[in-house]
């Protein structure tokens, strides 16, 4: 099986690092199109979406600190906004790509969110942390412990994902928010910055997901 | 005192007249106004291909003197020293930066205080009412009196930034980069009532004469109140706790009378007082109501439409604590621009300094406004 690792890539005088599920999603997305990236962070998808696809890049982001790092990046459209708010101000289907990486489990609202973003954008793109990875089940049915692991690393008290989900979860989740699935890409983490795809029994074998969905019609 | 390193150093200011008669400029109330003087300063160089000029447009009680210092004695510098400099946010390394006084300002251009040519006496009231939209008209021939066909940016603050979206509507063809800092499209009706406010001091004040009080008393008092409830909104409620709570100036127990008793009455007195003597009344009148006809959407029908043929690439910025210009009114021209497709930066400071955030030393304004304009010379 192919393992996918890590980049690094220099644009405009500033190193991006590109994560292996950012990778993945960038072959995904065609040239040309207009992408929108919410919590772009730091805005290195974005920046290398740009550089390699030539898209219209936009990004939402919460924090002032990323938006000034979205700017020196030289990206001139990232609005400092809440995703919770939704995306009132954006036509339906006037985005080719809305993007939600690893942050669907830290919003208030995801089925709001979700509704919108399939409303807004004509695909959207979302990454996951699942939930149901074996070594996590491992850890509340052998430890009895709240499950940690490097893509969640958090103590349950003091942990921004509030809306944890499996693999399974979140195609059920689907449904009931109407969309059609495109795509499902299951991965698995197999070392720092370096992943595979999983194809066998992904619930349980993969850590992470990448789903590619679209509104029913 | 020494000039710092980073300055800009010891500036002139220059004067261009123009709208000779029979020549007037014809201003939006349909009226005619000639000639027309503007005060302005510049700093750096224009480049050979003149593509990096920078025109800062100033708030209501700024003037052309943004960066340096006048005399080596001066002890202040310009408004804005902190942004205007070698190194500085604005580098005059790299830039060519511009500065005028507003017509109807008193710091050296056209204004109420003016000799009217007519009648060989200052307008006073006279003087026809000035709006946004003239200000940058009287902008633009400077502008091309200076053999700039395209600036690089237009910023400013305030009512700085109504002239920055005044600028890229009005002449889109001419306007690269936009930073309209803590502004708004249209002004709000709780923003005209603090101006009505301070008009009626100024007014009220038996001083005032119906603005004809040049070369006679001034009316100190009502231009006072008029600059100390402006200075109440520039500021926030966390601010004024911060720098005076409830203490008392130069005494330990309350007077039980009208004298000072709170170092905040002191503060906004002081202020009052140091304005009148480097502000004109009438100017306050004309610039205040300036800013309140500042609607960019009127004649367009929404301030999509209004934006429409606009090509400037914006940074907008609004600052958490400004309760004069919210974040929100910041927000509606980000929308309006986003649903034009103009590519608009969009972020809110967090600060506690509310309005008058924008005059502060700030990294994150800095970082932001020098990378924007880097990239953004870069490209287009």
């Amino acid at each position: 099986m192919s393992g996918i690792e890590e980049t690094k890539i220099e644009s405009n005088g500033t190193l991006i690092r590109l994560a292996p599920e950012h990778k993945i999603i960038i072959d995904l997305i065609e040239e040309g199109t207009r992408v929108m990236d919410l919590g772009c962070g730091e805005g290195d998808l974005l920046r290398a979406l740009k550089d390699l696809k030539k898209v219209r890049a936009e990004g939402i982001e919460l924090s002032e600190e990323c938006i000034q790092a979205c700017v020196a990046k030289g990206l001139f459209n990232v609005h400092h906004g809440d995703l919770d708010e939704g995306l009132a101000d954006y036509a339906d289907k006037s985005v080719d790509y809305v993007i939600l990486t690893n942050t669907i489990q830290v919003l208030h609202r995801p089925l709001f969110l979700i509704k919108e973003m399939a409303r807004v954008g004509k695909k959207c793109i979302i990454s996951l942390p699942n939930f149901g990875f074996w070594q996590l089940r491992c850890q509340l049915f052998f430890q009895g412990r709240m499950p940690k692991s490097p893509r969640l690393p958090y103590e349950w008290y003091d942990t921004p994902n509030i809306h944890l989900a499996t693999i399974r979860d979140f195609r059920e989740f689907c449904r009931t928010a109407d969309l059609r699935i495109l795509r499902e890409i299951d991965l698995r983490t197999t070392g720092e910055g370096k992943c595979r795809i999983v194809r066998f029994f992904p619930n349980l074998l993969a850590d992470a997901a990448i789903f590619v969905v679209q509104e029913n019609e | 005192m020494a000039i710092p390193q980073n300055s800009v150093g010891i500036v002139e200011t220059k004067y261009y007249t123009f709208a000779e008669p029979p020549h007037e400029m014809e201003l939006e109330c349909g009226r005619k106004l000639g000639p027309i003087t503007l005060a302005y300063e510049t700093y750096g160089e224009l480049n050979p291909s003149k593509d990096n000029a920078v025109l800062i447009a100033h708030a209501l009680s700024g003037d052309a003197h943004v960066a340096g210092y006048h005399s080596p004695d001066d002890e202040k510098p310009g408004w804005w020293d902190i942004m205007v400099g070698p190194g500085k946010a604005f580098d005059t390394e790299k830039y060519f930066v511009i500065c005028s006084n507003v017509i109807g300002g008193c710091k050296g251009s056209t204004g109420p205080s003016s000799i009217n040519p007519n009648t060989g006496r200052p307008y006073g009231l006279q003087f026809p009412v000035v709006t946004i939209r003239d200000m940058v008209n009287a902008q633009k021939a400077l502008i091309d009196h200076l053999g700039i066909e395209r600036l690089l940016c237009v910023a400013g603050g305030s009512m700085g930034g109504m002239q920055v979206l005044q600028w890229t509507v009005s002449y889109p063809h001419a306007v690269r980069l936009a930073i309209p800092i803590a502004t708004t499209a249209r002004l709000s009706a709780q923003a005209i009532a603090f101006d009505e406010v301070g008009r009626q001091a100024i007014m009220s004040d038996p001083d005032w004469m119906s603005g004809d009080y040049y070369g006679k008393t001034i009316p100190h008092r009502g231009l006072a109140i008029a600059r100390m409830i402006g200075h109440i909104t520039y500021l926030s409620d966390k601010s004024m706790h911060q720098k005076f709570a409830r203490r008392l100036q130069e005494k330990e127990e309350y007077g039980y009378d009208f004298v000072t008793d709170f170092q905040v009455e002191s503060y906004l007195r002081y202020k009052g007082d140091s304005f009148v003597k480097r502000f004109d009344a009438n100017s306050y009148l004309y610039i205040t109501k300036a800013m309140d006809y500042f609607d960019l959407a009127q004649g367009y029908g929404s301030l999509k439409q209004a934006f429409a043929g606009v090509k400037a690439k914006f940074l907008v910025i609004s600052f958490s604590s400004d309760w004069l210009f919210p974040s929100y009114q910041s927000k509606e021209i980000v929308t309006a621009l986003r649903q034009n497709d103009i590519d608009a930066i969009y972020t809110e400071i967090q600060t506690d300094y509310g309005h008058d955030a924008f005059l502060l030393e700030s990294e994150q304004l800095t970082n932001l406004i020098s990378n924007f304009l880097e990239h953004g010379r870069n490209r287009t």
